[in-house]
């Protein structure tokens, strides 16, 4: 069996972000287990811009951002296995991989990060009727075929759901050459960021149509069609309202889920919420030495985001080795009034950084406060012009305020009327 | 006077910026914006509107069958269609490098197109 | 090209008899429409194993469904299918349905059916926890279980291939000719002559057997809509749980499937288009609604996938095996709705009987009766894989995550005999693509694989043949 100090599992850009951070603060043996063939995860396939704006000041590509931490990664003494598949975490931190040159591979690690990345929800969750011919694929499928693969996988395409993965395949499509006949959003309001809705739709002509979705497919071995109808408010299809769209392909972009099979197997706690682990402020999990970032832990929108976080859990990592402990006991957070979760949910009083409570919430709100509170205190309050689901958001907590707090408090991040 | 909403799309954030605009269609304030970014970007937009172009160019005896690119710096939004147009002409081979020039001032807009990855 | 045999039609039925008939010395010839066997009915049923309680007494449906149970067990186990016997309950929720359940008992006892019981409230409960409280007792039927039918199939046809039988995908007949001493039949692959037909067209036979002049068979195309869920709500029954049946069919049933997935439905509806395998809101909601009545904590958002299947009902309410009254030469095997799966191994010994009586078949002593056990790398211990990847370094690589398939079993189930042409042939071989991203990552990778092997451009690849094309034209 081999041994490391920590073995990251997923070489995206949170892995990355993570063995960095860890070797920077000290950490000797590092272990980096990527499925793909090369390092950069879902990155290697955003061939978009808009990535770094935030981290490294540039409007970079997937690749190019991703391709920042490689190079940096390749010249420490970090060790990298590429098209290598993780299949297990064992309660005490054995990892069981194989790939085709190493055959079966088990590391006892004194540390591991969960660095999974997410997948994308299939068709089958949606329950749509009708056929099922070909054409019918996730955005992020389309986004490989087109952008690593260099083949088109459809020509006039109907994408269903306004999530930026969609939006984003729905500008590259059409200056592929391909029709975009429309991008069907269930709900009143875009999953997906405004700008990629005025640059990738607007500037094309491309309909976004709001409160509709894709009810039944048609044709028997390749996609003929779609109709689509509008829905109530309670997202059920309104009769009358079915309209047949000809297309030869259906791309979803309803949504993604944090792949924590593996998680699982290693026995953390999940939120049932984000789906991913719950985690105290450095992204450490319910189990000790086991710390998680990304999208494993939560559906981001921006990468900078997945950076920032999984420095965190890499500088965490780095403290368990050395064998530092937190002290001065846990606070908890919560959301409330429309903020469905907080990130970090868990919190040492007496931590040594300032702390960013990442959320979401359920709905678009325009020009509410935003308050974070324990019992009748208002810790932070601040007046939020508009907050969609599509976007993270966060607060910062300084140290100060969170040594203050006594042991076992309860955080709530709210919202209410301004 | 009259006022213009736009989505800033600088960066992700995506601000909601509005535009003041004199009778001569010149921009006379933007507000709204958290950087100067979202400034230029909106003064921009009401004059000359630009974009990033971002695709792919097929690569010969590489590891993949095309390399992505994107232009250097933005280019004309109405231009989008006509570049793509030309960077479907290209033909590279392997080996590419981050940064490599592919096709240098397309369509006469002083924009290069380069790589974004390695191949 | 010139066959003792042509069996039409590569469904379960067809298959097994192609199997049965490989024994002998005939030369036998197995030809399927579509890229892929079991692509009709076969692949889209309850996969169930029946008692045999349930068909009225004296009918072929009665005696070979009591028989094709009872061979199911050694059948898989020889050809290494995954089947369990994981009995069935018949849930009866009120004294009226209790009534019923004792007439199936009865009428199972006449129709031979062995280990049958009734059990009180309680029994049921403690049998099946999620079952709901409203339920007053069942039939439980001990001996009813549950197989893959599609890889029941595959594992048919490769054994049948192994034994000489020679196997034709996308080779549709559209015209038979008869002659005094056999057929010949038109087909998109051009002709082939036999001595004899077996049709054993699903849903197409009556079709198959209008190409000599036999219009005898009256079939009724009934779709059935299912619904697939995650492994994760697989807890929620372990035997398959069946309500009291109507005129249409058995009702809805809960069973789990031997991938540990748990399925709910079907529908019943009758339907014009024989090829109209589309899902409906209402089909779906229905097979919802009647499959809670079971088990209350059905959860929708374990959903994985929906499909329908196409249900060949004969008018005669019977299997119908026998030849043709226009040709001694040709024996009609249609009609074989449920328990068809689970009688199919009868009727393969019916028919082989049947063929073999009018040939003077010998059996040939080089008969291979089963076939290797498919690796799968899911399954094994450490030091298994660890061997396997030493002989293979294609067992090392992971292609699906969901289901942890490797490359090396890709490539099995696209070179065995009658292997996998198409990407739904490698997910229904190796469950590449089955399980929770439905084949969002690993899709693309098993188009690559099949191109590669196959020599196709990736643009040719299909999802199952036909124009099911994934892609299109390279992008520069």
């Amino acid at each position: 069996m081999l041994q490391y100090d920590l073995v990251v599992v997923g070489g995206g850009p949170a892995g990355m972000a993570a063995a960095l951070q860890a070797h920077e603060d000290g950490v000797e043996k590092i272990l980096v287990l990527e499925r793909a063939d090369t390092l950069g995860g879902i990155l290697e396939q955003c061939i978009h811009t808009g990535f770094g704006l935030h981290y490294f000041g540039e409007e970079l590509s997937g690749p190019e951002y991703a391709a920042r931490f490689s190079d940096a990664l390749y010249k420490t003494n970090i060790d990298v296995k590429v098209d290598t598949m993780v299949l297990d975490i064992s309660a005490e931190n054995v990892v069981t991989a194989v790939n085709n040159f190493d055959g079966i591979l088990t590391v006892q690690a004194k540390a591991v990060v969960l660095a999974m990345g997410c997948r994308e929800r299939p068709r089958g969750a949606l329950s749509i009727a009708g056929s099922r011919p070909s054409g019918i694929m996730t955005a992020g499928t389309a986004q490989k075929y087109v952008n690593i693969d260099g083949y088109m996988p459809g020509k006039t395409v109907v994408i269903l759901g306004s999530g930026d993965i969609g939006l984003i395949m729905a500008r590259r499509m059409t200056l592929e050459g391909a029709k975009v006949k429309a991008v069907c959003e269930l709900m009143p309001y875009s999953g997906g960021l405004t700008r990629n809705i005025v640059q990738c739709l607007e500037d094309f002509g491309i309909p976004l149509r709001l409160s509709c979705t894709v009810i039944q497919t048609h044709g028997k071995e390749r996609l003929e069609g779609v109709t689509v109808a509008n829905v109530d408010e309670h997202s059920q299809p309104i009769p009358g309202t079915e309209e047949y769209i000809p297309c030869d392909t259906l791309m979803l972009s309803v949504g993604l889920i944090p792949e924590n099979e593996l998680s699982k197997s290693a026995g953390v706690t999940l939120d049932p919420v984000t789906n991913g682990p719950v985690v105290d402020e450095y992204r450490e999990t319910s189990k000790k030495g086991v710390f998680a970032c990304g999208n494993v832990l939560q559906v981001h929108d921006l990468v900078d985001y997945v950076t920032e976080e999984s420095k965190l859990a890499g500088a965490g990592a780095a403290k368990f080795i050395r064998n530092e402990k937190p002290a001065g006991g846990l606070v908890s957070t919560a959301g409330a009034n429309g903020v469905r979760y907080v990130v970090p949910q868990r919190i040492n009083r007496q931590t040594d950084r300032d702390v960013k409570l990442y959320f979401r919430v359920g709905k678009v709100m325009e020009s509410v406060m935003l308050s974070v509170s324990c019992g009748d205190e208002t810790l932070i309050s601040r007046k939020k012009r508009k907050m969609a689901p599509g976007e993270m958001e966060y607060v910062t907590l300084k140290a100060s305020d969170l040594a203050k707090l006594p042991e076992g408090a309860k955080l709530v991040v709210s919202t209410r009327e301004a | 006077m009259k006022t213009k909403d736009l989505i800033c799309v600088s960066c992700p954030i995506g601000c909601a910026v509005t535009v003041t605009l004199n009778d001569n269609g010149e921009v006379v304030s933007v507000t709204g914006n958290t950087c100067k970014r979202g400034d230029s970007y909106a003064r921009q937009e009401c004059t000359h509107p630009e974009r990033m172009l971002t695709s792919t160019v097929k690569v010969s005896g590489g590891r993949l069958p095309v390399v992505p690119v994107k232009s250097a710096k933005p280019v004309p939004k109405e231009l989008l269609l006509s570049c793509m147009k030309e960077i479907n002409k290209v033909q590279v081979q392997a080996p590419v490098h981050i940064g490599d020039v592919v096709l240098s001032n397309i369509l006469n807009t002083g924009v290069d197109i380069v790589a974004t990855n390695n191949a | 090209m010139n066959y003792d045999v042509a069996v039409v039609g590569a469904g379960v039925v067809g298959a097994l008899i192609a199997r049965e008939l490989s024994r002998t010395d005939l030369r036998v010839a197995l030809l399927e429409k579509c890229n892929d066997v079991a692509m009709g009915t076969t692949k889209a049923n309850s996969a169930i194993v029946h008692g045999g309680f349930d068909a009225a007494n004296g009918t072929l449906k009665a005696k070979l469904n009591v028989r094709g149970t009872e061979l199911m067990p050694q059948l898989c186990g020889l050809l290494h299918v995954p089947y369990r016997n994981n009995g069935s309950l018949v849930l009866a929720f009120s004294d009226e349905e209790m009534q019923h359940v004792h007439a199936l008992y009865e009428r199972g006892l006449k129709n031979g059916v062995p280990k049958l019981s009734i059990l009180d409230k309680d029994a049921v409960l403690a049998l099946e926890p999620h079952v709901s409280g409203e339920v007053v007792g069942a039939l439980l039927s001990e001996t009813a279980g549950i197989v893959c039918p599609y890889e029941l199939t595959i594992a048919a046809t490769e054994n049948a291939v192994t034994n000489g039988v020679e196997f034709f995908r996308n080779c549709a007949v559209t015209a038979i000719q008869k002659h005094a001493d056999g057929f010949t039949l038109e087909t998109t692959r051009g002709e082939i002559s036999a001595s004899y037909v077996v049709n054993a067209a699903g849903i197409h036979s009556d079709d198959i057997a209008r190409m000599i002049g036999d219009d005898s068979i009256s079939l009724v195309a009934r779709k059935g809509e299912y619904y697939l869920l995650d492994k994760a709500y697989g807890y929620l029954a372990d035997h398959t749980i069946f309500q009291c049946p109507n005129k249409m069919g058995k009702g809805v049933l809960v069973t789990p499937t031997v991938d540990g997935n748990l399925l709910i439905g079907p529908s019943a509806l009758d339907v014009e288009d024989k090829e109209d395998v589309d899902t409906t809101a209402q089909g779906l909601q229905f097979v919802v609604e009647k499959a809670k009545r079971s088990v209350p904590d059905l959860n929708l958002r374990g959903a994985i996938t929906s499909f329908a299947g196409m249900r060949a009902h004969s008018t005669t309410d019977d299997f119908i095996i026998g030849f043709s009254e226009k040709s001694d030469r040709f024996l009609n095997v249609a009609g074989i709705e449920s328990p068809g799966l689970s009688a199919a191994p009868a009727i393969a010994k019916m028919v082989y009987g049947m063929v073999c009586e009018k040939t003077n078949a010998a059996e040939r002593a080089d008969f291979v009766p089963g076939r290797e056990a498919p690796v799968r790398f899911r399954n094994m211990t450490k030091s298994e894989r660890e061997a396997l990847i030493a002989k293979n370094k294609a067992y090392g690589r992971v292609i699906c995550r969901c289901e942890t398939i490797t490359e090396g079993e890709i490539l099995d189930a696209i070179h065995a005999p009658a292997g996998a042409r198409d990407v739904d042939g490698v997910k229904r071989r190796t469950r590449a693509g089955m399980g929770r991203c439905q084949g969002g990552f690993c899709g693309s990778k098993v188009v690559e694989i099949l191109s590669r092997e196959l020599h196709l451009p990736m643009n040719e690849v299909t999802k199952f043949g036909g124009d099911s094309k994934i892609l299109f034209g390279k992008t520069k």
